[in-house]
C-alpha cells in the first residue's frame, strides 16, 4: 500500500466532495423554487429552465470564451422562462401545475433544439477555488477544489433566509403567499409579486443549470439533467420553505447523488443504476416521512396549490 | 363543473331542432377552443421557423407528407398512436378525479420490462405463444396497475403530491429496468445493446390483417371506449367525477374517496402497462433502454388536448402520432434537429393551457339569456 492510497476512506471523501459538487445545482434550483413557492405559486417547469440554462450557459461560454458570461446568460434565459410562467399563470382558470409540466417539456425541447451544435465542442470550465493546499494527499486536495458558485449559493441561502424575516420585500412575498386577499387589501398587486418571484426564481434555476454544463459534469449533453429541477420541488417541501434548510437538504441530496460515482471510484460497479436511483428514492421516502394528509405543514405558504 | 354538466347532457329530442342546435353551439366550445389553440401554436411555430430562416410552408407540407400523406406514413403514424392512446388514458382517468399523474412513462417501461421477464422461463420451456403472451399481458398490466396505484395510495393516505411522486417513480422504474437489463437479466447473446432475452419471432404479436399496424391500436381504441363508458355511464364514473369536482362534497356524500382514487390510478397504470406489453410483444421483442421513448410524456399532451375525454384521445393520439412520425422526414429534408417535434409539442402544450382561460368567456358559446 503506497502513501496516497486511502482505500475505502475514498468513499466518504468522494461522497463529501461529491455532495458539494452535486448539491450546487440542487441548491440554486431549490432556492429559486423556494422563492416562487413563498409567493404562493408552484413552478414545476424549473426542470425545463435548468436544462435550457445548462445549454444557454454552455453555448455562450463556448462562443464568448468566458464561463462567467455563460452563467449570466443562463440566468437571463431562466428569467425568460420564469417570466413566461408568471405571465401565463396570471390568467384566470389556468392551472400552475399543468403550465409547469408544459414548460418542462417546452424548455427541454428548446434546449435540445438549440443545443445540437454544442454537443461536441469544449467550452471553458468555471474555475474552482483550491482549499486543500494544507494536505499532501491528492484525493483530499481534489475533494477541496470547490466551485465559487457553491459559496455564492450558500450566501444566497443565508441572504434569502435573512431577507424573508427582516425586510419589507420578504414580508410582501410571504404575505402574498399566505393570503392573496391580505396582500390586495394592503394595496400590493398579487400578480406582480408572483410574477417577479417566479422570474427571479427562474434566474436561480438557470444558474443551477449553468453549473451542470460548465463545472460538473462539465459538458452539455441531452442527458445532462437527471430530474434535479423536479427533485428541487420535493426538496423545498422537505425543507419546509426555509432557505437555510434548503441548503442542508441540497447537501443531503448531493451526497445521495454522489453515492453511485463514489462507489464506482473505488471499484464497486455492481448496482450502478441502483445507486443512481438513490436521489429519487430518497426524495420519495422523505416525502412519505415528512408529509401528512391530516395537518398542513409548518411554514407552508397558505396559497400554495400542492398543500391545499 | 361545466365539464360534468356538458358530458352528462343527452341530446334533447323534446325541445326540437332549435334546442339541439343551441346545445351543439354551446358544447362546440370544447372543440373550437383547442383547435384555435393548435392554429395559434402553428402560427407561433411558423414565426419561430421563419426567424431561423426555414420555410414554414415546407415544414407543414413535410409534416403532412410524413404523417398522413401516404399509406406508409399512415402506418408509421398509427404504430406511434397505439401507445399514445394508452399512455394518454393513464393521464386522463386520474384527471377526472382531479389528479395530475405524469408518470405514465415509468409504468410503460416497467410493465414492458416485467412482461419481457415473465416470458423468459416460458420461452425457454417451449410454451405455446398464447401462453407466453397471456403471461406477459397479465404481468405487464398488473405491474402498471400496481405502480401507479402506489402513487394513488401515497396521494390519499400520505397526502403526497401525485404529480411529483409519479414522475419520481418514473425515474425509479427506468433505473430498475436498467439495473436488471445491464446486470442479472442481460442476454449474453446480444453483446451490442444490453437487453433481456428476446421473446422470439414465433411469440410476437402480428399485425392486424390489411392494416399494417399491430393489435395495440384496435385494443387501445376499445379500451378508450370502455373507459369512456366507465367514466360517463356508470356509478363508478359518476362518483369519480364528483370526487374530482369537490372532494369534501364527495366525502360528505359518503363516497369511498380513497378507494376511488387508488382504483382510478390502478386503471390508469394498467393502461400504461398495456402499452408497455404491446411495445415488447409487437415491436421490440425484448426489453431495453429504447422502451423509454417518451410515449408517456407525449401522452400527457394528448390527454390535455383531448380535454381528458377518453374517446377524444383516439383522434388526438393519431394526430400527435403523425407529428412524431413526420419527425424523421423533417430532420432529413430540412436538416433540423430531431428535437424540432419536441419544440412544436411543447409550444402546443403551452398555448393549449393558455387557451383554458377562454372557456366561458366567449359570448358565442353561452346559453341564451346568459349575460355575464
Amino acid at each position: 500500500m503506497n502513501e496516497t492510497d486511502i482505500g475505502f476512506w475514498g468513499v466518504p471523501l468522494a461522497m463529501f466532495a461529491g455532495a458539494i459538487r452535486v448539491s450546487t445545482p440542487f441548491l440554486f434550483v431549490s432556492l429559486g423554487e423556494c422563492l416562487t413557492e413563498k409567493s404562493g405559486r408552484i413552478n414545476l417547469g424549473l426542470e425545463g429552465t435548468l436544462v435550457f440554462g445548462a445549454m444557454a450557459g454552455y453555448a455562450i461560454a463556448y462562443l464568448s470564451g468566458s464561463p462567467w458570461l455563460g452563467v449570466l446568460a443562463a440566468g437571463i434565459s431562466g428569467c425568460f422562462f420564469g417570466a413566461l410562467h408568471g405571465c401565463i399563470c396570471k390568467l384566470p382558470k389556468v392551472n400552475d401545475i399543468a403550465i409547469g409540466i408544459a414548460m418542462m417539456l417546452f424548455g427541454t425541447g428548446l434546449a435540445f433544439f438549440f443545443g445540437k451544435p454544442f454537443i461536441q465542442p469544449q467550452a471553458p470550465h468555471l474555475p474552482s477555488i483550491s482549499l486543500g493546499g494544507w494536505s499532501s494527499l491528492p484525493q483530499v486536495q481534489s475533494a477541496l477544489e470547490i466551485n465559487p458558485l457553491f459559496f455564492i449559493g450558500v450566501l444566497l441561502a443565508v441572504v434569502m433566509w435573512w431577507a424573508f424575516k427582516n425586510t419589507r420585500w420578504g414580508l410582501i412575498v410571504r404575505m402574498t403567499g399566505d393570503s392573496a386577499a391580505a396582500a390586495r387589501a394592503m394595496g400590493y398587486s398579487v400578480d406582480l409579486v408572483r410574477f417577479l418571484a417566479t422570474t427571479v426564481g427562474g434566474f436561480f434555476a438557470g444558474v443551477g443549470g449553468a453549473f451542470l454544463s460548465l463545472y460538473y459534469p462539465g459538458a452539455w449533453s441531452e442527458g445532462l439533467s437527471s430530474g434535479q429541477g423536479l427533485m428541487a420541488v420535493a426538496l423545498v417541501i422537505f425543507a419546509r420553505w426555509n432557505p437555510l434548510a434548503c441548503f442542508g437538504a441540497a447537501l443531503l441530496f448531493g451526497a445521495a447523488g454522489a453515492l453511485g460515482p463514489a462507489l464506482q471510484s473505488v471499484g464497486i460497479t455492481q448496482g450502478y443504476y441502483f445507486f443512481n436511483a438513490a436521489p429519487y428514492l430518497l426524495t420519495l421516502f422523505i416525502m412519505i416521512a415528512s408529509v401528512s394528509p391530516k395537518r398542513s405543514l409548518k411554514g407552508a405558504p397558505g396559497e400554495l396549490s400542492i398543500t391545499k | 363543473m361545466a365539464d360534468i354538466a356538458q358530458q352528462d347532457g343527452v341530446p334533447a329530442m323534446a325541445g326540437g331542432l332549435a334546442e339541439t342546435m343551441d346545445r351543439l353551439r354551446r358544447s362546440s366550445e370544447y372543440v373550437v377552443i383547442p383547435l384555435f389553440a393548435l392554429v395559434v401554436a402553428g402560427l407561433i411555430f411558423s414565426l419561430f421557423l421563419f426567424a431561423l430562416g426555414q420555410s414554414p410552408a415546407m415544414f407543414f407540407s413535410l409534416l403532412w407528407k410524413g404523417g398522413f400523406g401516404t399509406g406508409f406514413s399512415w402506418q408509421n403514424t398509427l404504430v406511434r398512436a397505439a401507445p399514445l392512446i394508452l399512455t394518454a388514458l393513464c393521464v386522463a382517468i386520474p384527471a377526472r378525479l382531479g389528479l395530475v399523474i405524469i408518470g405514465g412513462e415509468g409504468a410503460l417501461v416497467l410493465g414492458a420490462f416485467t412482461g419481457a421477464v415473465a416470458s423468459i422461463p416460458l420461452v425457454n420451456a417451449g410454451a405455446p405463444p398464447f401462453l407466453v403472451l397471456g403471461a406477459m399481458l397479465v404481468t405487464s398490466v398488473a405491474t402498471g396497475a400496481v405502480w401507479i396505484g402506489i402513487v394513488g395510495a401515497l396521494r390519499h393516505y400520505r397526502g403526497i403530491n401525485e404529480t411529483i411522486a409519479s414522475l419520481l417513480m418514473s425515474y425509479i422504474a427506468i433505473a430498475i429496468m436498467n439495473f436488471f437489463v445491464e446486470g442479472a437479466l442481460r442476454d449474453p447473446g446480444n453483446p451490442n445493446k444490453p437487453s433481456t432475452q428476446p421473446i422470439g419471432e414465433a411469440n410476437m404479436i402480428g399485425e392486424v390483417p390489411g392494416l399494417g399496424v399491430h393489435w395495440g391500436l384496435p385494443v387501445g381504441i376499445v379500451v378508450a371506449i370502455l373507459l369512456w363508458v366507465l367514466m360517463n355511464r356508470t356509478t363508478f364514473g359518476f362518483a369519480a367525477r364528483v370526487t374530482g369536482g369537490n372532494v369534501r362534497a364527495a366525502r360528505a356524500q359518503g363516497l369511498p374517496v380513497g378507494k376511488l382514487i387508488v382504483t382510478a390510478c390502478a386503471i390508469a397504470g394498467a393502461c400504461a402497462g398495456l402499452a408497455g406489453f404491446f411495445e415488447v410483444a409487437a415491436i421490440q421483442g425484448k426489453a431495453n433502454a429504447s422502451l423509454a421513448a417518451g410515449y408517456g410524456f407525449t401522452g400527457i399532451l394528448v390527454a390535455f388536448l383531448a380535454r381528458q375525454n377518453p374517446i377524444a384521445i383516439v383522434p388526438v393520439a393519431i394526430f400527435l402520432g403523425g407529428i412524431a412520425a413526420a419527425g424523421g422526414l423533417i430532420q432529413r429534408r430540412m436538416g433540423m434537429p430531431d428535437a424540432t417535434v419536441q419544440v412544436l409539442q411543447g409550444l402546443m402544450f403551452v398555448v393549449l393551457l393558455v387557451s383554458e382561460t377562454l372557456y366561458g368567456r366567449l359570448p358565442f358559446f353561452r346559453a341564451k339569456g346568459d349575460r355575464r
